[in-house]
């Protein structure tokens, strides 16, 4: 009994040794929308944006299939562990404190945070002084919540929300005094489709690399190296074939 | 129809889901009760005590919370093994926990607990001479739950059960906030999208009233039915 | 002790959740529950004596607006409750420029007008049922000393009804703790709102939530034997005599 137990160890160590990944033909992506315009829905309910064409663009080129399964982000990650999905591409900044959890692409894009007021705010420098008592918007779990949590969470109330699109309904309400957003989000959520009525206060944000990253990557399973490196590979040809920058131009070119 | 924007179709799907889960969950809670009552009346130490532990932990903790725990942890709680095996012995499987699913076994297992106690009270109501004399036609144990022991113990458990449906009923509304799309998600949605709140929110409220009244008629057709024999009460 | 507080401490340096930020928030997050639960069954308390004397009069024009007012509440889920309060006070025109605003800007007084109206209809039906089941002997009494309607209700009926509503309100009380969870949904950090920011930081769902499930056990173990205490303090004459 004993023999046989050891010898069953034994061989499930060796194939464990030998296991391949998995051969994907169609890759899931998890997004969390509405996040504008990195990822959101057009009024017939079809996915677009900017993480959503990249990926297409991405499996193209790769040669398989992709389709999208919408999460909430505070359920994300959980997601793809729990494997309702194969990776996420949802303007998820790679940091350390997700590397632990998952495996990151190279990064596709590196946008800045940036805080947003009301167009009649009197803050015009974020700071431990301006901000106190006032109430801080963030979206719950991403880097802006952890940044605004540690800088600012003594002195000024923070509400969390599960969207984006929670926290601009408040925000239009005038429940918010100040909200702190990706800065392509917060252009085309705020300032774009609200004729005036809000503004960027101070200047753009990505440092500390601590909180800010490295720009947006796609995370995979750890154990998915394979499929991570094929992403990668993808990226670098559409870089310079040009169909990176087509989708740069169309997503956040200023509109003039 | 009714169109109310365009969501009028999506919110009766949502009302759907939302009877659905409830009927669900209903059956589920009522079995697990049916068995948390035998295991706390039986004759077994373990069984009892492990009863009694499901009951007090259930009872002592909000829905809410236990549902973000068995959303958000169930599905990572199976993965562990699954990925365990994977690891060790290179099987592969998947068990995909999917989200309707885990809201009915959610439901079910909160509500399972109430269940357990309406029932224990229920078949300790139950004359014990009804129980001798079916002893005494010689009837085996089934035949004895099936004919005498279930027909009885459920006249006694009826009010408590309809108490427990309303509650149930009302508790589904908490799926919308883990990811659901019951019918006050989608109420939800449609505020945000068009800023009016009571065009949605009153429709669901009126809806869950709806359901609460048909119930409420039902159970007192089958209170009747069950009372047969007893006269008024 | 010494070994103890060693452990501890190992303990807590041996992992990135429970830091003492996170503590805070749970702390925090009590604090929020607790204030929650007891101003709205403390106002919820003082609603519903006057409403489940009037639920009890036999004046329609008294009887039924306030039977309205518990179907609905106690037939809708409170999340919707809260919803149509939170979202729906925002869209009445122009009251961002008035007094009201002041309340209604922060989620928490949102929620405390829910969460009370919502209590205050169960414990109207409570109160009802038990002072329906005052015994006729009470009453004829209280007649028969010639007091007034509103002397006996103060002297004999409320006082009998209290104790005996005690049990289910017990309950009440249990229920409206669990049920302040859902305030964490418009973004009030109470104890599960501490809970969901903790799981979204560190992805660590069974930490975040098992711990705060302890948390809440031992408050509805708190107020369970308190009520025990209080029933075995005022319904010892319901006792049998030994």
């Amino acid at each position: 009994m004993k023999k046989l137990l050891t010898i069953s160890l034994l061989s499930a160590a060796v194939l464990a040794g030998t296991a391949q990944a998995r051969d994907y033909d169609t890759v899931r992506f998890g997004v969390d929308v509405p996040y504008e315009p990195m990822e959101y829905r057009l009024p017939n309910g079809d996915l677009t944006g900017f993480d959503i064409e990249l990926g297409n663009a991405l499996c193209d080129e790769i040669g398989i299939d992709c389709t999208w399964t919408v999460q909430g982000w505070d359920g994300i990650i959980p997601g793809l562990l729990a494997r309702k999905y194969d990776a996420i591409m949802s303007s998820m900044t790679i940091n350390d404190q997700r590397r632990k959890q998952v495996l990151f692409s190279d990064p596709y894009f590196t946008p800045p945070s940036a805080w947003f007021a009301p167009a009649d705010s009197q803050i015009t420098v974020p700071s431990k002084q301006t901000l106190e008592g006032k109430t801080i918007g963030v979206q719950r779990g991403t880097l802006q919540d952890n940044y605004a949590t540690d800088m600012f969470g003594d002195v000024a109330d923070i509400n969390r929300y599960s969207t984006a699109d929670d926290m601009v309904l408040d925000m239009d309400a005038g429940r918010l005094d100040i909200v702190f957003l990706d800065f392509p989000v917060g252009k085309s959520t705020l300032l774009d489709s609200n004729d005036g009525d809000y503004k960027i206060v101070g200047k753009m944000i990505s440092e500390p690399k601590k909180y800010f990253g490295d720009g947006f990557g796609i995370a995979f399973r750890k154990r998915d190296k394979e499929l991570a490196e094929k992403f990668d590979a993808a990226l670098d040809t559409l870089k310079e074939n040009g169909t990176y920058d087509k989708l740069y131009k169309k997503y956040f070119e200023t509109k003039q | 129809m009714i169109d109310l924007q365009g969501y009028g179709p999506r919110l009766l799907q949502g009302a759907w889901v939302t009877i659905e889960l409830g009927l669900l969950s209903l059956l589920l809670s009522i079995i697990l009760g049916l068995l948390t009552a035998t295991a706390k009346m039986s004759r077994s130490w373990i069984a009892h005590r492990l009863g009694t532990l499901y009951t007090t932990l259930i009872r002592g903790v909000p829905d809410l919370v236990l549902m973000m725990l068995l959303f958000f942890g169930g599905q990572i709680g199976v993965n562990m093994i699954t990925d365990w095996l994977y690891y060790q012995f290179d099987i592969d499987i998947f068990i995909n926990i999917n989200e309707f699913v885990a809201g009915v076994v959610t439901i079910g297992l909160i509500f399972g607990a109430y269940m357990g106690e309406t029932f224990r009270g229920a078949f300790l109501a139950v004359d014990s001479g009804q129980i001798e004399a079916a002893r005494a036609y010689g009837m085996s144990e089934s035949l004895m739950f099936r004919r005498i022991r279930f027909p009885q113990m459920m006249r006694h458990a009826l009010p408590g059960l309809s108490n427990n449906w309303m509650v149930l009923l009302k508790t589904t509304a908490l799926v919308s906030v883990i990811g659901l799309t019951d019918m006050v998600r989608v109420a939800e949605e449609a505020t945000k999208a068009t800023h009016e709140p009571f065009t949605f929110l009153i429709p669901v409220a009126v809806i869950y009233l709806l359901i609460a009244s048909v119930s409420e008629w039902g159970f007192a057709r089958l209170q009747k039915r069950y009372n047969v024999g007893f006269g008024e009460s | 002790m010494e070994q103890l507080n060693t452990w501890f401490t190992q303990l807590l340096a041996d992992n990135e959740i429970f830091t003492a930020q996170t503590i805070g928030y749970y702390a925090h997050g009590l604090a929020n529950t607790a204030q929650l639960v007891l101003l709205s069954l403390l106002i919820g308390l003082m609603l519903a004596v006057p409403l489940a004397i009037g639920r009890s009069s036999s004046r329609p024009w008294v009887k039924w607006p306030i039977f309205l007012y518990t179907y609905v509440f106690r037939g809708t889920p409170l999340l919707i409750q809260l919803y149509i309060i939170y979202y729906g006070v925002v869209f009445v025109d122009g009251i961002q420029d008035t007094w009201l605003w002041l309340i209604l800007e922060k989620p928490f007084y949102p929620a405390l007008i829910a969460f009370t109206l919502n209590t205050a209809a169960y414990t109207t039906e409570i109160f009802r049922g038990a002072i329906k089941a005052t015994p006729r002997g009470e009453i004829e009494a209280a007649r028969a000393y010639g007091m007034s309607q509103a002397k006996m209700l103060r002297r004999i009926v409320l006082p009998s009804a209290f104790r005996r509503a005690l049990p289910a309100y017990g309950n009440e009380v249990i229920f409206m703790l669990h049920a302040s969870a859902i305030a964490s949904v418009v973004t009030i950090m109470d104890l599960t709102g501490a809970a969901r920011f903790v799981y979204a930081r560190f992805y660590a769902p069974f930490d975040a939530f098992l711990f705060v499930a302890a948390i809440y056990l031992c408050l509805t173990f708190g107020i369970l034997y308190l009520f025990r205490y209080l029933e075995k303090r005022l319904l010892a004459h319901l006792k049998p005599q030994t």
